[in-house]
């Protein structure tokens, strides 16, 4: 199976400099730099790479939509994850963390941008250690800096820490948190490509997505694009959580069947249960029952099956497990999560909680279904982030796949006590 | 309030931090985990010490502090454990876990140990999902947790 950010993941000592130089890091920077900067957007346009923090939106196509001719501009790369089920960048980070920084200077680079941030989610203090020394290394060697390996391009990476918010992985919320404000989130447009960090010009794109250019620029964008689908490029991480025997970070190229995520590399379901559901994209996306398990893993896939590829986090869900419990939690998190910036969210996630919290305590009416599904409908695509749209998600795929599961418990409510 | 003043240490952290960005406001989240870190709380006298630096009100200061769940008024034991309960975790037992490590310490989830030394916190998703049921406790992810194992890393810690 091709594997490019995961090739040499579990090599001794990958995250040095020497290491990394070794097996051919910082190699892409002379050959950037002995090109013109719009050669590398359109590379990564061509090679049809899509952002993986959990949109999809075209990487090079946001690099081209940066407000022309408008400096300073920034680039903030999203290492903020914090979707449930999503750890692939904090193993990119902890094991590779040069990789990031060579995607981050080519990207700087092709977008004319001279200083860059890393937002890390303010529990990976760990990986700020980290992350700082690859970037002291970087630096001793003349590839961040002034002037980098001859080139007159400068560019100073900093690393900035939240302080626990799951809203700051939204894109303009960690503009704001960046700022030293509330991590609530901004009206779109204007789009951080137009005002973004300090009102100026922003590229925000998430750690996978920047540790693929360097593969980008050295082997070509076509060598990119021949793998996986039409529509769908390259390669993916997967984090495979839950009932799974070798949950684990999976590189897969895109279009690889979700049947050998689920089986052969994650080695199928344990304790010799059966599947029941998965989630194929974070907790935000809707999940799927089992039988659509031979769906392939790529974009329009996953959206023809009414849900999304999301950040790549698949979560294994087993026939022990009443999907009501897993929605429940799943609701309890958006609430905690929601910033209380939008109606809808704010009361929206609280209702719901409430609502589902009485039918596990077998104090729930027939009619709560509808009136879950009715508030669903009024927060959906109607607040000013997708937080909202992200608990309506697991509630009403549960809904739509597993009502019975829910019917449990409507069939042991106590006459007369409701 | 004078009750706090930033060491010769501190100041020379902070010139560092305010040195990484174009603007000054930028620095609010560097200078509260820094004080979060030192005194494990964010005291009210301390906001005033950071609104000075930051040449903002001390009401600002604490308005941005109470958006975010690792900054504390109250101050956190040595060691602040950080229970994570969303779903993968969840669906690997993480609620039985977390209930062992409660009476372990003799705690209710969110309280601290009398001596200090322990907070426990139930935390959202930690992104070590693959590892789950885990935990953070100060700066160290633990995964693959079981009883047993949540025993030897809490007999561990001094």
């Amino acid at each position: 199976m091709t594997q490019i950010l995961f090739k040499n993941i579990n090599m001794k000592d990958l995250h040095t400099m020497k290491v990394y130089e070794e097996q051919g890091g910082y190699r892409s920077l002379k050959k950037a730099f002995a090109q013109k900067p719009e050669e590398i957007v359109e590379a990564v346009k061509a090679s049809g790479l899509r952002g993986r923090g959990g949109a999809g939106f075209p990487t090079g196509l946001k690099w081209s939509f940066l407000a022309k001719d408008v400096f300073p501009r920034y680039l903030c790369c999203n290492a903020d994850e914090s979707e449930p089920g999503t750890c692939k960048d904090r193993e990119l980070m902890l094991k590779n963390p040069h990789m990031l920084i060579e995607g981050m200077i080519l990207c700087a680079y092709a977008c004319r941008i001279e200083t860059g941030y890393i937002y890390l989610r303010g529990e990976f203090h760990d990986l700020n250690f980290i992350m700082e020394k690859a970037l002291e290394d970087a630096y001793a060697k003349g590839y961040l800096g002034k002037n980098i390996l001859g080139s007159g391009f400068n560019l100073d990476i900093y690393t900035h820490l939240g302080a626990g918010a799951y809203i700051c992985g939204e894109e303009s919320a960690l503009l704001n948190s960046l700022e030293g404000e509330r991590g609530e989130p901004r009206m779109k447009p204007p789009f951080p490509a137009v005002e973004g960090l300090y009102a100026k010009p922003t590229v925000v794109n998430n750690v996978e997505t920047l540790c693929v250019v360097p593969y980008i620029v050295n082997e070509g964008a076509e060598k990119y694009a021949s793998l996986g689908t039409e529509k769908s490029k390259g390669t993916k991480l997967v984090s495979v959580s839950g009932h799974v025997k070798k949950p684990g970070n999976y590189e897969v190229v895109l279009g690889t069947p979700i049947r050998e995520i689920i089986y052969d590399l994650a080695g199928g379901i344990r304790d010799g249960n059966k599947l029941k559901a998965f989630i194929p994209g974070g907790s935000s996306v809707p999940m799927l029952p089992a039988d659509q398990v031979d769906v392939s893993y790529d974009y329009e896939s996953l959206a023809a099956a009414g849900t999304m590829l999301g950040s790549g986090a698949m979560i294994v869900i087993d026939d022990s497990v009443n999907i009501v419990e897993t929605t429940l939690r799943l609701i309890s998190f958006y609430m905690h999560e929601s910033c209380g910036k939008c109606t809808p969210c704010r009361e929206g996630t609280r209702w719901l909680y409430q609502i589902v919290e009485k039918i596990m305590q077998n104090k729930g009416q027939l009619d709560y279904i509808e009136k879950m599904e009715d508030i669903c409908d009024n927060m959906n695509m109607k607040a000013f982030c997708p937080l909202a749209d992200a608990c309506v998600s697991p509630v009403v795929s549960s809904i739509k796949y597993f009502r019975s599961d829910y019917e449990e418990y409507f069939k042991n409510v106590p006459v007369g006590s409701v | 309030m004078s009750g706090f003043t930033f060491s010769a240490e501190q100041e020379k952290e902070i010139e560092n931090i305010f040195a990484k960005y174009p603007f000054k406001k930028s620095a609010m989240l560097p200078l509260l985990t820094l004080v979060q870190r030192a005194e494990r709380r964010v005291s009210p006298e301390a906001m005033v010490a950071i609104s000075k630096k930051m040449d903002c009100s001390p009401a600002y200061v604490q308005s941005v502090m109470s958006f975010y769940t690792m900054y504390h008024a109250e101050k956190v034991g040595k060691y602040m454990i950080l229970f994570c309960i969303n779903i993968s975790c969840q669906l690997n037992g993480c609620d039985k876990l977390l209930e062992y490590t409660a009476k372990k310490l003799g705690i209710k989830v969110g309280e601290t140990t009398p001596d200090e030394k322990f907070t426990l916190h139930r935390e959202e998703c930690l992104a070590l999902c693959t590892e789950a049921p885990m935990m953070r406790i100060n700066d160290t992810y633990y995964g693959d947790l079981t009883e047993q194992r949540i025993g030897q890393i809490l007999d561990s810690l001094d």
